[in-house]
C-alpha cells in the first residue's frame, strides 16, 4: 500500500509522519511529474473525459501505468491555506488530473484546508460545501473531543477550521460539533475538518487505509 | 467553546505555524496588495504601513500600524493576517490581539521599546512569532512564549546574506546539540541561556519545538529555494515583493520556489521573465543592522 501526500504547501509532514509510524510507504506530489510518477504515466493522448464518466486510467492507461497499477493507492491533502494550494494546483496543471483520479475512486483524505478544497467550490468531487474560517481567526481555533463514527471519543484539533455547512444525500456525516458536521464520507473520500495528523491519534488514518484496501478490493473484483 | 480540558493556546498557536509551512507570508501595505498575495498564493500576509525598505529610507522611530489599516487588509483577504509590534511592546500586542490579530510579529524592524526585556509572550492568547540570529536566541525567544521563529536577516535590503548567516549557524548550533551525550547538555543550556527541556528537545527531535522560517532579503525565486534547502520551513518576503518591476509576478514565482524548492528545472522556469528585482542594498553598505536589535 502507498499514500501519497499532496505537498503543495501546508501540513503534508505530519500525514508522512502518520502514514509512516503505520508502516505504509508514502511518497509527496508537488507537481504534475510526481503526480504522473504516483498515479500514471503521461498520456499519449490528451485525457478523454466520456460522458458516462469513464476514465482515462481504467480504459487507457497500461495496467503498470494507471491506478490499477499502484498496489492499493490513496492521497491525503492536508491542512494548510486552501487558496494557496488551489493557486499551485491550477498553474501546475494538477487540478484535472487529480480530480479525475478522485471521480474514478482514487481514495482520498482531506484535513482542513483538504475538506474545503474537496468541496462544490473547489475541486467539486465532493457533495458538500465548506464554510471557511467558520470559527472565525486563529483566537477562534479550539480543542475538543468528541464521537467519530464507528471509532468513538476522539481529541479533535480545530485551527481556523471549516465546517460542512451542507451535505448531498450520499455524504455520511462521521462527527458533529455543537451541531456543525466536520467529518463525512462520500464512497472513496474521507474528510475532516479538524487534524487528526496533529494528535498521537491514529485511529482515522487506520480508517482511510482501511478504506483504501476495501476500495482496491472492490475495483479489482468489478 | 466548551473545551472539558484546560484551553492550551500554546500549542494551538503551534499549530497554526505548522499550517503555515512550506508557504510564503508577504508583507503588504494596502487590501489591494493583499488581495494580490492572496491571490498569489501567500499562506498569510503580513500588514503593516511601511514595508521594512521605506522604514529604513525614512529613518525615525517606527511603531506598530494603525489599528484600522490592519482591519482594512483583515477585511480583505481570508487568509491569517500578522501584524507588528516594538520589541518589548506589550501595550501595543494587547491592541493586536484585541483586533484579532493571526500572529503577533514582536519585531526587530520596529524601533524597539525595550531594550532588556521582551514581551512576556505566554500572557496572551493570540501567538507570537520572533526573529533569532542563532540557536540561543531562537530557544529564549520560545521559552518567552513564541510559537514560531524566523531568522533576522536583514530587512530592506534584498540582500539574502544575513539570512543565510542565521539559517546555517542555526542550523550547525542544532547538529551540534544533536551530537552532544546526556550529561553535557547541562552544560549547553547554561551556554545558551536557556532551560533544559528545550536543550533536550532539540537534541531528541533535531529541530526547534516550533516552526522555523526564513526572513530578511528574500528577493527572488532562487533565493527562497536557498533558504527552504538550507532548513527554513517557509520564507517570509517583505519588501522583495512590492518593491520590484512586477509584485503579481513575482510573488506567484516565488509561492511556486518554495514548493519546488529542489527542482532546479522548475526554479529556472519560474526564474524567467520577473522583470526587475528590488534594487537592494548590499550589507556592508548600510549603517543600521536591524538584526543587533534584541538578543
Amino acid at each position: 500500500m502507498k499514500i501519497a501526500i499532496l505537498a503543495l504547501q501546508g501540513a503534508f509532514a505530519e500525514h508522512e509522519q502518520m502514514f509512516r509510524q503505520l508502516g505504509t510507504e508514502t511518497t509527496l506530489i508537488r507537481n504534475l511529474d510526481d503526480f504522473y510518477s504516483t498515479f500514471q504515466k503521461p498520456p499519449s493522448r490528451p485525457l478523454s473525459i466520456s460522458p458516462e464518466g469513464e476514465s482515462f486510467s481504467r480504459q487507457e492507461a497500461s495496467p503498470r501505468g494507471g491506478l490499477e497499477g499502484v498496489e492499493r493507492a490513496g492521497l491525503a491533502i492536508p491542512g494548510g491555506e486552501s487558496t494557496a494550494m488551489m493557486r499551485i494546483m491550477k498553474d501546475e496543471g494538477l487540478f484535472e488530473p487529480l480530480r479525475q483520479a478522485i471521480l474514478d475512486g482514487l481514495p482520498v483524505l482531506g484535513t482542513c484546508a483538504g475538506l474545503i478544497m474537496l468541496d462544490r467550490n473547489h475541486l467539486g468531487v465532493m457533495d458538500i460545501t465548506a464554510r471557511r474560517n467558520a470559527y472565525g481567526r486563529q483566537l477562534g481555533s479550539f480543542n475538543t473531543e468528541e464521537n467519530f463514527r464507528g471509532i468513538g471519543k476522539f481529541p479533535m484539533t480545530f485551527i481556523r477550521a471549516p465546517y460542512i455547512e451542507e451535505a448531498g444525500p450520499d455524504v455520511e456525516i462521521l462527527a458533529t460539533v455543537e451541531g456543525k458536521a466536520v467529518a463525512a464520507r462520500q464512497g472513496n473520500m474521507l474528510v475532516t475538518a479538524f487534524h487528526p495528523e496533529l494528535t498521537d491519534d491514529t485511529r482515522i488514518h487506520e480508517l482511510f487505509l482501511k478504506m483504501v484496501g476495501h476500495l482496491h478490493v472492490e475495483r479489482s473484483n468489478r | 467553546m466548551n473545551c472539558s480540558k484546560v484551553e492550551d493556546r500554546q500549542t494551538l498557536n503551534r499549530q497554526l505555524a505548522q499550517m503555515l509551512k512550506g508557504g510564503v507570508i508577504m508583507d503588504v501595505t494596502t487590501p489591494e496588495q493583499a488581495r494580490i498575495a492572496e491571490a498569489a498564493g501567500a499562506c498569510a500576509v503580513m500588514a503593516l504601513e511601511r514595508i521594512p525598505a521605506d522604514i529604513r529610507a525614512a529613518g525615525g522611530v517606527s511603531r506598530m500600524s494603525d489599528p484600522k489599516m490592519i482591519r482594512g487588509i483583515q477585511e480583505a483577504v481570508t487568509i491569517p493576517v500578522m501584524a507588528k509590534c516594538r520589541i518589548g511592546h506589550f501595550a501595543e500586542a494587547q491592541i493586536l490581539e484585541a483586533i484579532e490579530i493571526d500572529y503577533i510579529d514582536e519585531s526587530e524592524v520596529l524601533s524597539p521599546a525595550d531594550d532588556v526585556y521582551h514581551i512576556d509572550k505566554r500572557k496572551f492568547r493570540v501567538p507570537f512569532v520572533c526573529g533569532a540570529k542563532d540557536l540561543g536566541e531562537a530557544l529564549r525567544r520560545i521559552n518567552e512564549g513564541a510559537t514560531m521563529i524566523r531568522t533576522k536577516g536583514e530587512p530592506g535590503t534584498g540582500d539574502i546574506i544575513q539570512a543565510v548567516r542565521h539559517m546555517r549557524l542555526m542550523q550547525s548550533e542544532i547538529r551540534r546539540l544533536v551530537s552532544l551525550s546526556d550529561d553535557e547538555l547541562y552544560e549547553a543550556a547554561k551556554q545558551l541561556r536557556v532551560p533544559f527541556d528545550l536543550v533536550r528537545y532539540v537534541h531528541d527531535y533535531h529541530k526547534l519545538p516550533v516552526v522555523n522560517f526564513a526572513a530578511g532579503g528574500v528577493a527572488t525565486p532562487a533565493d527562497a529555494a536557498l533558504m527552504m534547502q538550507l532548513g527554513a520551513e517557509g520564507v517570509f518576503v517583505g519588501s522583495g515583493i512590492f518593491k520590484s518591476g512586477n509584485p503579481e509576478k513575482r510573488a506567484q514565482a516565488i509561492v511556486k520556489a518554495v514548493t519546488n524548492y529542489d527542482n532546479p528545472a522548475i526554479l529556472a522556469q519560474l526564474s524567467e521573465d520577473l522583470g526587475e528585482a528590488m534594487v537592494g542594498i548590499n550589507e556592508s553598505e548600510i549603517q543600521l543592522l536591524m538584526a543587533e536589535r534584541g538578543k
